[in-house]
């Protein structure tokens, strides 16, 4: 099918049918990384702006590269000692980067929103790289990649998500994502993280981590942010890492084949204990390098595929 | 200097009145209501056949900004937006800057409104000094300034000490203490209502339980000094329980209940548009079928706007960073008739009584009935004019609006102040 949208904004925006051409266009994507000279001319005299509000290393890094091996320009807009940091407004410094006619702008912002803001108001195609507690769209991509890269298939799975699901922008990706790809989600954290009505958004919930991760084909473990300790959401890392970390141990009880996935950065020893992420289970780094064949693939269907 | 409004419908609930009439004015105040009125000579005569003529409505709650923010709002333009809206008086809140928590700035206030207000204007007093919620403000002077009620509006005096000795302290004013009922630690850092809606666009969310609990608070402090509290822009189903049970109870408890709390739920703010950022956030279906539950059986005394005027630069970026509030004025008479008054779930009479002797109840203000020897203050309404709203066109300074492009049937068409045509 033909790529139709202006923007990337989230996947509870998208079809399943357009979620599964990322998806084929990210497989063929991948070849370009074995290549030797890693580098295809498809966006050549194309701008890529990454427009990053928020600290983002491998996120920004990762559109980086998957920008520079189809060839685009692109170019980093950090808000630290940007026009940002002098009280110029979120649309001011879209417009003002607008005018230099990017073709692409991707964007990181604590808002919730804001990248949905910012394609109103600019021509060029937005991509949004997390927004708040919103959406991170290309994660949710990526996670579907190496799900269906390690199972051959996605329809009928069965994912756990697990940690703090209130705060989590790869959490509402991920469900939408998932859900839409036929997949059984369930998600699990002590109650205080689990946002309200989250059933609504068509997923179980459950409060034992164990329950939760019995039969999943997939469990995604979420990063445990240490301000949730301050603002009274869980009393402290020690107990948490007990009752919701994943361990070895607890792992027993699980499928023999389950995958593990996080979103990094890991914080090992709290949702993780080391053993766990680097063991035969885990395919972090391989959502890593999934990571920059999906944004090739969404870089691509943006702004490539127009017509000249 | 007289004037008949002749054949229009009057409906004046405070005198259990509606049918076609005539309405004499003579020297600002009513003269007679009654049929086939003669005009003495030299009267000015307003046809009013086909259009209902009502008491002038009354907004016990806006920001008219002034001192301080006259950027986004003045006591001129707020008055010309009140007259263009069909209200013939407003009761303006003390959070200016300066405060208004002294009696030099509600002289100031008054002084203003004396010379420029197009539209009658009652100042609301401080309750606690510069808003701080630590220590009482002058309300002596204050009421003896002319204040009409007190309020940190804005802020809710978290203090329930304080907040209780304020209650007594006012009693011998006879002027109620209005609540901004809203426990700020329950809705610490959230900019919608929590639920489905907030889950889903991943904005942090306040509890209704937020409002409730603080209901629950002022009700029982009312209960305990005997003063009058006045819950100001009720928003929650739990919150109109609450004062329901405290009327039946016999506490001197009332409520107001917004436009935008009426006719908008949470479902509005999936845009992530900042017209649709207020405080108390717009609730859920739930809550906004209880509220109007209340205001037709009386638990809520009356409607009153929130008008609360914002600049574009406040009200167009990250939801979570823009100015909460929207103005109201120019709107809340139009879309009422639009959306409860023709669908038939508001009567009009109802609907008419909630907007004029229901507010001056409450703050024991002069006006909302038509009886003779009032103050002619008067509210004319089209029943059958359509009209589309268009912030371009507001008299407000402000565009904060999340009705813009609305259309719908019904609106005020003439403003009469103390017997003075003032429609802008």
């Amino acid at each position: 099918m033909g790529w139709k949208r202006k923007d990337l904004l989230s996947l509870q925006d998208l079809e399943a049918a357009e979620i599964r051409d990322v998806l084929d266009t990210a497989g063929s994507m991948k070849e370009i990384a074995t290549r030797e000279i890693k580098k295809v001319p498809t966006l050549r005299g194309k701008t890529v702006v990454n427009l990053f509000f928020e600290a983002s290393t491998r996120t920004r890094t990762s559109f980086e590269i998957a920008g520079k091996w189809l060839s685009a320009d692109v170019v980093n807009f950090s808000a630290s000692g940007s026009s940002a940091e002098k009280g110029e407004s979120l649309l001011d410094t879209a417009k003002n980067i607008e005018a230099m006619s990017p073709d692409v702008v991707v964007v990181r912002h604590k808002a919730s929103g804001a990248p949905a803001l910012l394609a109103r108001h600019l021509r060029c195609a937005v991509v949004n790289a997390g927004d708040g507690a919103h959406e991170h769209p290309t994660q949710g991509l990526l996670d579907l990649l190496t799900i269906r890269e390690k199972k051959g298939h996605l329809e009928g799975l069965s994912v756990a998500i697990v940690g703090d699901i209130t705060h989590s922008r790869v959490a509402r990706s991920d469900i939408h994502g998932m859900k839409k790809m036929g997949i059984t989600v369930t998600v699990a954290g002590p109650p205080t993280l689990i946002p309200p009505a989250c059933q609504e958004l068509g997923v179980k919930v459950s409060h034992r981590l164990e329950e939760a991760i019995a039969h999943a084909d997939v469990i995604v473990m979420l990063r445990l942010q240490h301000e949730r300790m301050e603002s009274g959401l869980i009393p402290s890392l020690r107990e948490y890492s007990r009752v919701w970390g994943l361990s070895l141990d607890k792992l027993k009880h699980c499928r023999p084949d389950v995958l593990i996935m996080h979103p990094g950065p890991v914080n090992r020893g709290v949702e993780l204990s080391p053993e766990v992420a680097d063991s035969r289970y885990s395919v972090i780094l391989d959502q890593v390098t999934n990571g920059v064949a999906v944004r090739m693939a969404v870089l691509y269907l943006l702004a490539g595929s127009q017509p000249a | 200097m007289s004037l008949l409004i002749r054949h229009g419908r009057v409906v004046d609930p405070a005198s259990g009145i509606d049918g076609v009439q005539d309405v004499l004015v003579v020297d600002g105040r009513i003269g007679t209501v009654g049929p086939g009125l003669r005009a003495p000579q030299g009267t000015q005569v307003i046809d009013a056949a086909g259009k209902v003529v009502c008491p002038g409505f009354i907004d016990i709650h806006v920001h008219l900004r002034e001192p301080g923010f006259e950027y986004k709002e003045t006591v001129a333009s707020g008055t010309r937006a009140a007259a263009a809206g069909g209200f013939t008086a407003v009761a303006c809140m003390a959070n200016t800057v300066p405060v208004n928590d002294n009696r030099a700035v509600t002289d100031y206030i008054l002084a203003k409104a004396r010379v420029e207000g197009v539209v009658r204007v009652y100042a609301i007093g401080a309750v606690t000094r510069g808003l701080r919620g630590e220590q009482l403000a002058e309300m002596a002077e204050q009421a003896e300034a002319g204040c009409v009620a007190f309020s940190d509006d804005g802020r809710c005096v978290m203090n329930a000490a304080l907040y209780r000795r304020a209650m007594e302290y006012a009693l011998p004013f006879g002027t109620p203490l209005i609540s901004h009922a809203e426990d700020c630690h329950l809705a610490h850092g959230g900019v919608m209502h929590e639920g489905f809606v907030s889950t889903d666009l991943g904005l942090t969310g306040q509890p209704a339980a937020a409002e409730d609990v603080m209901v629950a608070r002022d009700i029982v402090l009312a209960e305990l000094t005997g003063a009058h509290v006045h819950i100001a822009h009720l928003s929650t189903a739990g919150a109109v329980r609450l004062v329901r049970d405290g009327k039946a109870r016999g506490v001197r408890v009332t409520a107001e209940v917004t436009p935008h709390h009426l006719l908008l739920t949470d479902e509005a703010v999936r845009d992530y548009d900042p017209n649709t950022k207020m405080q108390p956030p717009l609730r859920s279906n739930r809550d906004v079928e209880a509220v109007l539950e209340g205001l037709l059986d009386g638990t809520i005394d009356c409607v009153a706007t929130d008008h609360a005027p914002h600049a574009l630069s406040e009200k167009e970026g990250e939801f979570a960073e823009a100015a909460s509030g929207v103005v109201g004025l120019e709107t809340a008479v139009p879309l009422l008739l639009d959306r409860l008054v023709r669908p038939g779930r508001l009567d009009l009479s109802t609907f008419v009584a909630r907007m004029s002797s229901g507010p001056a109840r409450v703050l024991g203000l002069p006006g909302g009935s038509l009886a003779p020897g009032a103050a002619a203050d008067i509210t004319i309404l089209d029943l059958e004019r359509p009209f589309t709203v268009d912030p371009a066109a507001f008299h407000s300074r402000s565009r904060n609006t999340p009705f813009r492009g609305v259309t719908g049937t019904g609106a005020p068409i003439m403003t009469i102040v103390g017997g003075t045509v003032v429609t802008p």
